[in-house]
C-alpha cells in the first residue's frame, strides 16, 4: 500500500514537472517565432525600403507558394507541374524561374507563385526577364464602381507583358476565375500535406506495430499516446454519433479526418521550415475534406434518410412543401459549413498570430525605431505567445468538431428506422 | 468596391484546382493505407483487449462468487458434521444409558430368579425330606405293624394297647 502510495505520488510529480516543462519550452517557442517572423518580414525588396504593408505580408505568408522561404534569402525549390491548353504540359523546379528574372514556356514568378504570359509573342523555353512590375489599374465595373485591380507585369525588352494567376474554380465571382493554365504542381501547402501524411502513416504504422508487439500487455511508447486520443474518439465521437451498430464500418473515415486535420493544424502552427503552412486554412483542402464527407454520408443514406429529407413522416402536407426544399438545401450547407468553418478558424488563427508580429515592424517604424520595436517585440511577443497557446488548443478542438460533425451527419444518414415514428405520425 | 478588391487579392478563399486534386489524392492515399495497415487493426486489438479485460474480471468475480460458495459450503459441511458428532454423541450415551439400564434390570431379574430357583429347591428339599421322613415313618410303621403283628399272637389287650401307643407316637410325630 505504501509503495503504491510513494508511486502514484511520483507520477503525479512528474507529470506536474512535465507540464511546467512544456508550459516554459512553449513560452520560450513563441517568442522565439516572433524573433522568426520578424527577421522573415524583413526580407525587403531589391534593397529598397518600402512602406511597411501589414495586409499584404499577411495575405502572403497565409497563401499557397510554388517555393518554400526558409529563411532570409533561402528557399526551398519545389517542383512544378503546369498545364496549359494548348501548349500541354511543363515540369521544371522553381528555382529555374530564378525569383521572377526568368520565364520557362512563359511562366514567371511572381510573389512566390508561377504566373503565366498569356501574350502569343512571348518566346517559348528559357528567357531572361528584367523582371515583374506591379501596376494599381483603375476602372470601373458593370456596377459603375470604380474597381482598383492590382496587376503585374513581366518586363522583357522595354515591353511589358501581363502576367495571368492560375486558374481557380470560384466562378470567377471572388476575382479567380479560369484563365489560361492550370497549376498542379507541389506547392507548400501540398508539401505541407504529404509531410503530414507521412508522418501519420509512420506514427500510425508504429502504433499498430505496438499493438502486435505488445499483444496481451499494456501499451508502450507511442501506442500509449495515440491510445487515449483514439479511444477518446471512438467513445466519444463515433460510437455516440453514429451508433454501435455502424460505427466501426465509418471509425477509419472519422479518425483519418480527425488526424489528418490534426496533423495539418499542428504543422501550421510550427513557425519555421518544415511547418508554417496554412494547409487548413485554405478553402481548397476544406472543400475536399468537406465534399469526402458529403458523399460518404449521401452513399450510405438509407430509406429512412431519404425519406426525412423529401418527405418528413408525421407532419401535415403543407408543411411538408416548406420542410421539403429546406432539407434538401441542408444536404449543401452542411458540408459547406464544413468547409466554412474549418478554413476561417485556422486562417484567423494565422491572421492574428501574423498581425502581433505585425506590431513590431509598426511600432518599429520598419527598423528605423530601436525603441518602437523593442515595445513591438515585447507586445507582439507576449500577444504571440498567448495567441499560440490558444491556437494549439483550436487546433485539436477544429479537427475534433470536423470529426464530430461528420459523425453526426454520416449517424443521421444511417440511423434506423425508430418505431416511435409511426406513432407521432398521427 | 473595397472589399471587391481584398477579396480578389485573398488567395486563400479561391479554390485551386491543383490544390483540390492533391487534397483529394492525399487525403485518399492517407485513407486507404492508415486504414488498413493502422485504424483497423488498432480497433480490432482495443476492442480484444477490452473484451479480455471483461472475460478476466467476470472471471475474477466467478471465482470469487465459486470460493465464498466453498466457503459456505465448508461451513456448512461443518455445522452439520458438528451437530452430527453431537447426535453420535447424545446416541451413544443414550444406548450406554440403556445398556446400563437393561444390564441392572437383566442382574436384578437374574437375581429374582435365583433366589426364586432356590427357594424352589429349599421347597423342594423340605418336600423331599418330608416324603423321605414320611417313607420312613410308613417304613418304622410297617415295622411296627410288623412287630405288631408278632406281639398280636400274645393276647388282643396288649395289642390294642400298643397299637393306640403307636398310633399316637405316630400322630405326635
Amino acid at each position: 500500500m505504501v509503495n503504491l502510495e510513494t508511486t502514484y505520488k511520483e507520477v503525479v510529480l512528474s507529470t506536474m514537472n512535465r507540464v511546467f516543462l512544456t508550459s516554459i519550452f512553449l513560452l520560450i517557442f513563441s517568442l522565439l517565432n516572433t524573433a522568426i517572423w520578424a527577421s522573415d518580414s524583413d526580407d525587403a525588396k531589391d534593397g529598397k525600403k518600402e512602406e511597411y504593408d501589414p495586409v499584404g505580408t499577411v495575405v502572403e505568408h497565409i497563401a499557397d507558394a510554388n517555393e518554400f522561404h526558409i529563411w532570409k534569402g533561402v528557399h526551398m525549390p519545389l517542383p512544378c507541374i503546369l498545364y496549359a491548353p494548348g501548349s500541354g504540359w511543363t515540369f521544371f523546379m522553381t528555382n529555374k524561374l530564378d525569383h521572377g528574372h526568368t520565364a520557362v514556356d512563359r511562366y514567371v514568378l511572381n510573389h512566390g507563385r508561377v504566373n503565366r504570359i498569356a501574350d502569343d509573342s512571348f518566346p517559348m523555353g528559357e528567357v531572361h526577364i528584367e523582371g515583374v512590375e506591379h501596376v494599381e489599374e483603375h476602372h470601373t465595373d458593370e456596377n459603375g464602381e470604380e474597381v482598383i485591380e492590382e496587376v503585374a507585369y513581366a518586363v522583357y525588352h522595354d515591353q511589358k507583358y501581363k502576367l495571368e494567376h492560375a486558374s481557380k474554380w470560384d466562378g470567377g465571382v471572388l476575382g479567380g476565375g479560369v484563365t489560361s493554365f492550370y497549376d498542379f504542381s507541389i506547392t507548400k501547402v501540398v508539401f505541407t500535406m504529404l509531410l503530414a501524411a507521412v508522418l501519420l502513416c509512420w506514427v500510425f504504422f508504429l502504433v499498430a506495430r505496438g499493438y502486435k508487439r505488445n499483444d496481451g500487455k499494456a501499451p508502450k511508447g507511442i501506442q500509449s499516446f495515440i491510445e487515449p486520443i483514439f479511444i477518446f474518439m471512438r467513445d466519444e465521437v463515433t460510437i455516440p454519433m453514429i451508433g454501435e451498430k455502424h460505427y466501426e464500418r465509418f471509425q477509419p473515415f472519422i479518425m483519418t479526418l480527425f488526424f489528418f486535420i490534426l496533423f495539418c493544424n499542428l504543422l501550421g502552427l510550427i513557425p519555421f521550415f518544415p511547418g508554417s503552412a496554412n494547409v487548413t486554412g485554405n478553402i481548397a483542402i476544406t472543400l475536399v475534406l468537406a465534399v469526402f464527407t458529403f458523399i460518404v454520408t449521401n452513399i450510405n443514406g438509407n430509406k429512412h434518410y431519404w425519406e426525412h429529407i423529401f418527405w418528413m413522416p408525421g407532419i401535415p402536407a403543407w408543411v411538408k412543401l416548406i420542410l421539403t426544399p429546406v432539407e434538401v438545401l441542408s444536404l449543401i450547407i452542411k458540408p459547406f459549413s464544413l468547409m466554412i468553418r474549418l478554413f476561417a478558424n485556422i486562417s484567423a488563427g494565422h491572421i492574428i498570430i501574423l498581425s502581433f508580429v505585425g506590431l513590431i515592424f509598426l511600432f518599429g517604424n520598419m527598423g528605423e525605431n530601436f525603441g518602437g520595436a523593442t515595445i513591438g517585440v515585447l507586445l507582439g511577443g507576449v500577444f504571440t505567445a498567448f495567441m499560440n497557446l490558444i491556437e494549439l488548443l483550436v487546433a485539436f478542438i477544429q479537427a475534433f468538431v470536423f470529426a464530430i460533425l461528420s459523425a453526426s451527419y454520416i449517424g443521421a444518414a444511417v440511423e434506423d428506422a425508430h418505431h416511435g415514428d409511426e406513432a407521432h405520425a398521427h | 468596391m473595397v472589399s471587391s478588391v481584398f477579396l480578389s487579392s485573398f488567395p486563400i478563399l479561391l479554390p485551386d484546382p491543383g490544390l483540390i486534386f492533391w487534397a483529394s489524392l492525399i487525403f485518399l492515399a492517407v485513407y486507404f493505407f492508415l486504414g488498413r495497415v493502422a485504424l483497423k487493426p488498432i480497433q480490432k486489438a482495443l476492442k480484444k483487449r477490452e473484451d479480455d479485460i471483461q472475460a478476466s474480471l467476470d472471471e475474477a468475480k466467478k471465482a470469487r462468487e465459486e470460493m465464498s460458495n466453498l466457503k459456505a459450503e465448508n461451513e456448512e459441511l461443518l455445522r452439520q458434521a458438528q451437530e452430527e458428532r453431537a447426535a453420535i454423541l447424545k446416541e451413544a450415551k443414550e444406548t450406554k444409558e440403556n445398556i446400563i439400564a437393561e444390564a441392572r434390570d437383566k442382574a436384578k431379574e437374574e437375581a429374582q430368579r435365583i433366589v426364586t430357583n432356590a427357594k424352589e429347591e429349599i421347597e423342594n428339599k423340605r418336600l423331599e425330606v418330608i416324603t423321605s421322613v414320611k417313607n420312613q415313618l410308613g417304613l418304622l410303621a410297617i415295622d411296627i405293624a410288623e412287630k405288631l403283628t408278632r406281639n398280636e399272637l400274645k393276647g388282643n389287650k396288649e395289642q390294642e394297647t400298643l397299637a393306640n401307643t403307636l398310633i399316637d407316637e405316630i400322630k405326635f410325630n
